[in-house]
């Protein structure tokens, strides 16, 4: 066999490992009657396409994405500052405020969620988009915390420090360097944090549930009452958003950031 | 134009003292180069006269303004980076134009300074420095563009920590030569820090030698190079022989081999010899007055263009000495005039 034909296989392979799955689920999210022992649907049409439409779907739709904004603004806000705080200057207990933003992932989620939920409803924040929104935010921090500070290493101090040699302030000298610098890796962290919370589902179901209600929510409800069509529908509406940010992503994210992970 | 004072300075990095009580005058409008191994608190005293460290002890004076309480921002120095530290996100002229930016200079005036300054640094093609980014300049043109930012700001001080490190030699002993020029011709204070003892003896009017956190000697490049004050200056200024000797009743013994000495140390010593002071003799020749002579055994001869380096063999040691032609191997014997042999005390 020649290199050329391998290569194809392997393409072919990678291909079906990829697509077959996602195949069967444009194909239930078309199918209207389909039963046993019948290799494709014995009638297709667009019935639950329509049905979705009108349904819970839309507000999921608009109510997870309302989430997933606030969620990412927020995190921005906080990590902003704090990642650079954290990258440059000699912060004491540095290791120790890292790890503590990755402690709520060090244990089992949902014994973590489910105390959560506890407290939020003690607050009265349960079932309310601001108790989501909050426990979004427990894991978006980790991410945004730990890649943002990263992001800030890989801009040289001496950059800086030739601004501030020039007269620029502390904050002109990040303002009008660092920021700049640091936008492609904030960008990938911004989409990173927006596709966790748009996909985020114990925390949501946990907390949210039943009055809020976000696509990866609305999805399970939907495969769970065995309504496979309406739950192909929107596990391929979900993987739209993904499938677009990721994109971007690719485009924003620097080996560097990856490499600085370690020197934290 | 201002003179640079730093008294008594120190610095303590957690146990490590690296600036021991450091006193110096930079003289004004001069290139003072500040010498040393690396570790040596070079950088630390350069940083502190540009406010980036603060400093435990001592005080930093621009002429007669005590600066040590001063922040960066506010001393009016500029620097010249070891990786030039260009902004990558705007362009020369961006970068250029930042310091007179920031002192709110009207446009057409900071049009007409960067462009100034530019053509001073021979930056070449000035008609895209407004669309053109460090990234697609050679590392010697950054540092060109780096050195105009500096100067653009018509700095009290100019700093410049082991500018010329990063470039190739060929390129490096160029700016070298152009560095000189430029200090001279805009006639600025100028503290250049390095740890190559050949480009801190060719730019600078005064070099100041310094390792361990302490300043080891100060004066002209003549002096210093001619006149090491100590066995670490001759054996930093030069590819040179340390050995180690003993003086008793006038004489110096070397690996088990003695000549005459008549100076001042006595007891264990460190005898340095220039690689190339050192002449190679057939061992049979006449010896000569006023000079030291060992011998031993030329083991090998390396070429290293622009002369040969041969190792001898003496007793347990071995003698490095460069001469124009290689020789062969066999018994030799090493000639020095007498004044060349550095002899010190061992503390």
């Amino acid at each position: 066999m020649t290199r050329r034909t391998m290569r194809m296989a392997g393409v072919v392979l990678a291909g079906m490992v990829i697509f077959l799955p996602l195949s069967s689920l444009v194909i239930w999210s078309f199918a209207e009657k389909w039963y046993w022992p019948h290799l494709f649907p014995q009638q297709t049409g667009l019935f639950y396409w329509a049905k979705v439409m009108q349904g819970d779907l839309l507000r999921a739709l608009t109510d997870g994405f309302l989430i997933a904004i606030v969620v990412t603004v927020l995190t921005l806000v906080i990590t902003i500052p704090l990642a650079y705080v954290l990258a440059r200057l000699p912060v004491p207990f540095k290791p120790l405020i890292l790890m503590i933003f990755l402690l709520p992932q060090a244990f089992p989620q949902l014994p973590v969620f489910v105390n959560s939920t506890t407290l939020l409803y003690q607050v009265n924040l349960g079932g309310k988009l601001g108790g989501v929104v909050l426990i979004h935010m427990v894991g978006a921090l980790v991410f945004a915390v730990w890649t943002m500070t990263a992001v800030f290493k890989s801009v040289p101090e001496a950059l800086e420090e030739a601004a501030i040699n020039l007269g620029a302030s502390r904050f002109k000298a990040f303002y009008s360097v660092s920021l700049p610098l640091a936008t492609p890796g904030i960008i990938a962290s911004t989409l990173l944090v927006f596709l966790y919370s748009l996909d985020e589902f114990t925390g949501t179901l946990l907390v949210g549930s039943p009055f809020v209600l976000t696509l990866p929510v609305y999805m399970y409800r939907t495969s769970v009452g065995y309504e496979l069509q309406v739950a192909s529908i929107s596990a391929l509406m979900l993987m739209v958003p993904g499938i677009v940010l990721l994109v971007l992503l690719e485009r924003y994210m620097k080996s560097e950031y990856l490499s600085m992970f370690g020197r934290i | 134009m201002v003179e640079v004072r730093v008294e008594n300075v120190r610095k303590m990095y957690g146990k490590v003292e690296a600036l021991k009580g450091a006193s110096l005058n930079f003289k004004s409008g001069a290139m003072t180069a500040i010498l040393g191994p690396s570790g040596c608190g070079k950088t630390t005293l350069l940083r502190s006269i540009a406010g980036f460290i603060q400093i435990d002890e001592g005080r930093v004076l621009f002429g007669n303004d005590d600066v040590t309480e001063l922040p960066p921002q506010h001393r009016g120095t500029a620097m010249v980076f070891q990786n030039y530290a260009l902004w990558p996100h705007m362009t020369i002229f961006g970068n250029v134009s930042y310091g007179l930016r920031l002192q709110k200079v009207p446009e057409a005036e900071i049009r007409r300074r960067v462009l100034k300054v530019l053509e001073l640094v021979e930056i070449g093609n000035l008609s895209d420095v407004e669309t053109r980014k460090p990234a697609a300049l050679s590392g010697g043109q950054q540092q060109r563009v780096a050195l105009a930012r500096a100067l653009v700001v018509e700095p009290k001080v100019l700093l410049m920590d082991e500018p010329l490190s990063n470039l190739d030699a060929k390129v490096r002993q160029r700016l070298r030569a152009e560095l000189r020029r430029l200090q001279k011709q805009v006639g600025i204070t100028a503290i250049y820090v390095t740890h190559d003892q050949e480009e801190a003896l060719a730019l600078a009017d005064t070099v100041v030698l310094m390792n361990q956190g302490q300043i080891i000697q100060t004066g002209t490049p003549q002096d210093i190079y001619l006149k090491p004050g100590t066995a670490f200056a001759a054996e930093f200024l030069g590819v040179s022989n340390q050995l180690e000797g003993e003086v008793a009743d006038g004489k110096l013994t070397i690996a088990g081999q003695t000549v005459s000495y008549a100076g001042p140390v006595r007891g264990k010593a460190v005898v340095i010899m220039r690689a190339s002071d050192i002449q190679i003799e057939d061992p049979a020749a006449t010896p000569r007055p006023e000079t030291m002579a060992l011998t031993g055994i030329l083991e090998e001869s390396l070429f290293l263009g622009a002369h040969y380096r041969q190792y001898i063999r003496v007793g347990r040691i071995v003698v490095m000495a460069d001469s124009a032609d290689p020789r062969p191997t066999g018994a030799v014997r090493l000639v020095l005039p007498s004044e060349k042999v550095q002899v010190y005390g061992q503390p």
